[in-house]
């Protein structure tokens, strides 16, 4: 009788110039919870990916109850009773959430689509593991809680009994994270066999059974979670040891540096409003957090202010100079630094080296051109300078094609850019999203440095332990509007989390924050 | 290193293309098909400058001098489209520019009697504008730029037809074609001499002018533009990444009517550069046909792989196999072989990146067995 549901042993996958996986073995017992832990760049999606068929190993074999198994593709995997909700879901949006469920495996009598059994089935899987849903409500109108809830019941629906699931918590509350830790417990003391991709350290520790870490594509090893702690994996992941809290002095506000004045922005996606009358500041030497589930108005809000796109109505007002109707070169020029949430989309030319991604904003400045002619003698001697400042790694120095670097080092090369720029007003939107342990340390110390200095900084985030961390004042957004204000060292993450559902408000006023 | 293998890529295409060719050749006539097919069409121009009766006759660099005129206008709008490509825009009206161009140019030294520097900006300006206007609908009304340049492709061409036919100073009814510049007005034709150096008779050919420096030079001008200034780091950022060059605070809609104010205005000067060389014709009747240079400009800036100095080269090249093409012997093989090949050349550019990155793989691995072989010496 085989103790492991799935064997990984020995795999290797090798990528043009890397090695993704090397001699990775991992053993999921059934109906543990076996989490798999690592950086960004570990390994852990290409691993993850060889179990679901997406990639085929080069060396080691995967066993299904003890028996060697080849898993082609996903449909083999589905076959093997291996399911997987990603990261970002495989839902259609326009469709009820019963017919996502059966979608691909619909019961039907001679092409006739048999609704009526499919929607007992899934009840009472609903039923049995506690998953709410409604089968009859759309996609598009549900909450990202349930449409986690509705790819979960896909995979019981279709009999799955090895889960898996990739970096589940990434979109959801606080309130929504623990329910979901509660339902994965609910499915293995059930019998299900759960892999649990995170790089987030609590929530390996509350809920998983064991933990695999992988670093840089190599197996470190396994460990039972009740014989370890936070730090323990933390070092395993990294290779060293993490200070995993931020030390901060308190802040000392100076005056008001940016002041953001009955400001509505339309939304980009409909047609309501995505910012409604939203009233604010932030100081000289203080970090404002903009905390709140994606799309609720932040992304229309730091648009507005950094001019990419126009404001309805409001004022917003920079060092005391009115910016409301100004062009984004001269908020750049007059002391806005803005470090964007997609470094891809907006922070980069991906096909310039680095040098000319330094000068992104400055290339028109005297110190860099003449006449119209672009001196890149005095870019590449900027760039390198830069370079050393900031610890950016790149293969052949300011000439490195930007396309080639880590996501680390392109967001270090973003932030050396507009740090280097002695801005007024710093604003950061999700400054370590998709970044590793390392390099989410330094940034932060970046952007502590920076406050310290006398910066104001606006910080846009959705991660709460990045809020608690770096943040003086938070700000909570729902639904275009501000609904909460606290200082960080007062607050905790529930309340917070239950301001971002709206499940509580407080009514903001302009007076309030000043 | 990368330039290189991109270069490699693209003579591999050009050789793939002639193989085919070659085969072509072979089916149609296997007897004749490499002495009177695939010689002289590879050959072109080169096999008659060291032919001995040619050079008794005087006449051996006639070819070579029939492949540089040809070759002008083809350059022109080589660069006219490469250049909206590095703003990320397809301009596929350097057809209708070029006609506009063209009427540009036969209007000031058919009607006006202008000299040749005139009619050659006119031709310049009018190419300008129809560049401008389907840079204008991008840049305001978000109209891609493909299909506002088609629709403009034939608005101007039966626009300038119309005036063309109705106007008796510009039309040769006799002839059913327009007049011919060097006939009517001489002035207007474009210098044969530079520095004492007569290339028109030098080359024994009417049409091979200064022209072809005119080309080379604006060629190294734009890759200056490109590569050296600011307005050209405001374009790349924006062909690269429209988003990334918004937030950097570059004013997009200015650069894309700006790319093809200067697009279309290569186009027109090539036209210009053709039409005012002498011996053509415009043929204003022969209204279904848009002018082959204004979409050779396609094949010659993707063959140059988007580079200014590439264009040179690969306009001369595309110039020289359909000059061969001609020299074929004609009974056998017809001379829209040339096309065919210049056709199969720009699929297989399409598929250059693939080839690219194969290649590349292939020098890595190749350079690995190196460095571990020298490690083991070691």
């Amino acid at each position: 009788m085989a103790d492991y549901v799935i064997e990984m042993l020995g795999i290797s996958k090798y990528f043009p110039g890397i090695k993704a996986n090397d001699n990775i073995t991992l053993q999921l017992k059934r109906g543990e919870i076996h989490a798999l832990l690592g950086e960004n760049g570990a390994g852990k999606s290409t691993l993850m990916s060889i179990l679901f068929g997406l990639y085929q190993p080069d060396e080691g074999v995967i066993k299904k109850d003890g028996k060697v198994v080849k898993i082609n593709n996903p449909n083999d995997a589905n076959d093997l009773r291996i399911g997987m909700v990603h990261q970002h879901f495989k839902l259609v949006e326009c469709y009820s959430v019963l017919d996502n469920i059966i979608l691909g495996v619909e019961p039907n009598v001679a092409g006739i689509l048999q609704k009526q059994e499919a929607r007992s089935k899934i009840m009472e899987l609903s039923e049995k593991y506690g998953l709410q849903i409604d089968p009859d409500a759309i996609v598009e109108n549900i909450t990202v809680g349930m449409q986690q809830r509705v790819e979960i019941l896909k995979m019981l629906y279709r009999d799955n009994d090895v889960l898996i699931f990739d970096e589940p918590t990434a979109v959801l509350t606080p309130q929504e994270i623990t329910e979901l830790m509660s339902i994965m417990k609910k499915l293995a003391t059930e019998g299900k066999s759960i892999l649990f991709i995170s790089h987030k350290l609590a929530e390996i520790m509350t809920v998983a059974d064991r933990c695999s870490v992988l670093r840089k594509g190599k197996y470190i090893g396994t460990v039972d979670i009740k014989d370890t702690t936070a730090e323990g994996l933390s070092t395993m992941m990294v290779g060293r040891k993490v200070n995993l809290k931020l030390e901060k002095k308190e802040a000392t506000p100076g005056e008001v540096i940016l002041d953001v004045n009955n400001l509505t922005v339309a939304s980009n996606s409909s047609k309501k409003d995505a910012v409604k009358n939203v009233s604010f500041n932030v100081k000289r030497g203080e970090i404002v957090c903009i905390a709140g589930i994606e799309g609720n108005g932040q992304a229309e809000l730091i648009q507005a202010i950094t001019g990419l796109s126009k404001q309805k109505k409001g004022k917003l007002t920079l060092c005391d100079k009115d910016i409301s109707h100004e062009s984004i070169r001269y908020r750049s020029e007059h002391g806005m630094s803005h470090i964007p949430e997609d470094r891809h989309k907006h922070g980069l030319v991906l096909d310039y080296n680095l040098a000319q991604n330094i000068v992104l904003q400055r290339y028109r400045e005297p110190e860099f051109s003449k006449f119209g002619f672009i001196k890149f003698d005095a870019v590449k001697k900027y760039a390198e300078k830069l370079i050393q400042k900031f610890d950016v790694r790149c293969g052949q120095g300011a000439e490195t094609i930007v396309r080639s670097m880590s996501g680390g080092n392109q967001q270090k090369a973003i932030i050396a850019r507009e740090i280097d720029k002695n801005p007024e007003l710093l604003i950061t939107v999700q400054p370590t999203r998709g970044l590793d342990v390392g390099a989410i340390e330094y940034i932060h110390k970046a952007i502590l440095e920076q406050r310290d200095s006398g910066k104001a900084i606006l910080l846009v985030s959705l991660e709460l332990d990045e809020v608690m961390n770096l943040s003086d004042r938070i700000l909570v957004m729902y639904e275009g509007e501000l609904v909460g204000e606290f200082k960080s060292s007062e607050v905790d993450t529930e309340t917070l989390g239950l301001y971002m559902t709206g499940a509580k408000r407080d009514n903001i006023t302009k007076e309030a924050t000043k | 290193m990368k330039k290189g293998i991109a270069i490699i890529s693209s003579i591999v295409c050009i050789l793939v293309g002639l193989l085919f060719g070659l085969i072509l050749l072979c089916i149609i006539d296997p007897a004749d098909s490499i002495s009177l097919g695939f010689s002289p069409l590879i050959l072109s121009g080169l096999s008659t400058a060291f032919d001995p009766n040619w050079i008794a006759a005087g006449t051996n660099l006639m070819k070579l001098g029939q492949e540089i005129a040809n070759a002008m206008p083809i350059i022109m709008t080589g660069l006219s489209v490469a250049f909206a490509f590095k703003m990320g825009l397809f301009n596929i009206g350097a057809a209708g520019q070029y006609t506009l161009g063209a009427f540009g140019a036969l209007y000031c030294a058919l009607v006006l009697k202008c000299p040749w520097y005139v009619c050659l900006l006119a031709a310049t300006l009018l190419g300008a504008i129809w560049g401008m206007l389907p840079g204008l609908l991008k840049a305001y009304l978000n109209i891609n730029e493909v299909i506002s340049c088609i629709m403009l492709n034939w608005i101007g061409l039966y626009g300038v037809n119309t005036i063309m036919c109705s106007n008796d100073k510009m039309f040769n009814s006799s002839q059913a074609k327009a007049y011919q510049v060097g006939v009517v007005n001489k002035s207007a034709l474009i210098p044969d001499s530079i520095f004492g150096w007569n290339i028109s008779e030098t080359f024994n050919y009417a049409a091979t002018n200064t022209g072809i420096i005119f080309a080379v030079v604006i060629a190294i001008i734009i890759l200056i533009v490109l590569n050296k200034t600011t307005f050209g780091y405001e374009l790349k950022a924006c062909g690269y990444n429209k988003d990334a060059a918004k937030y950097a605070g570059i004013n997009d809609k200015r650069n894309i009517i700006l790319a093809m104010v200067i697009s279309g205005a290569l186009a027109g000067f090539g036209a210009g550069l053709f039409y005012l060389s002498g011996t053509v014709q415009w043929n204003p009747l022969d209204s279904t046909a848009l002018p082959a240079a204004g979409f050779d400009g396609i094949t010659v800036a993707l063959l140059g792989l988007v580079n200014p100095i590439g264009c040179i080269f690969s306009g001369l090249f595309i110039s020289h196999i359909s000059v061969g093409g001609t020299m074929m012997q004609q009974s056998i093989f017809p001379s829209e072989i040339s096309q065919l090949i210049t056709g199969l050349i720009v699929y297989l550019c399409a598929f250059s990146p693939i080839m690219q990155e194969k290649l590349t793989k292939l020098f890595e691995a190749h350079k690995k067995i190196k460095h571990d072989v020298n490690k083991e010496e070691k």
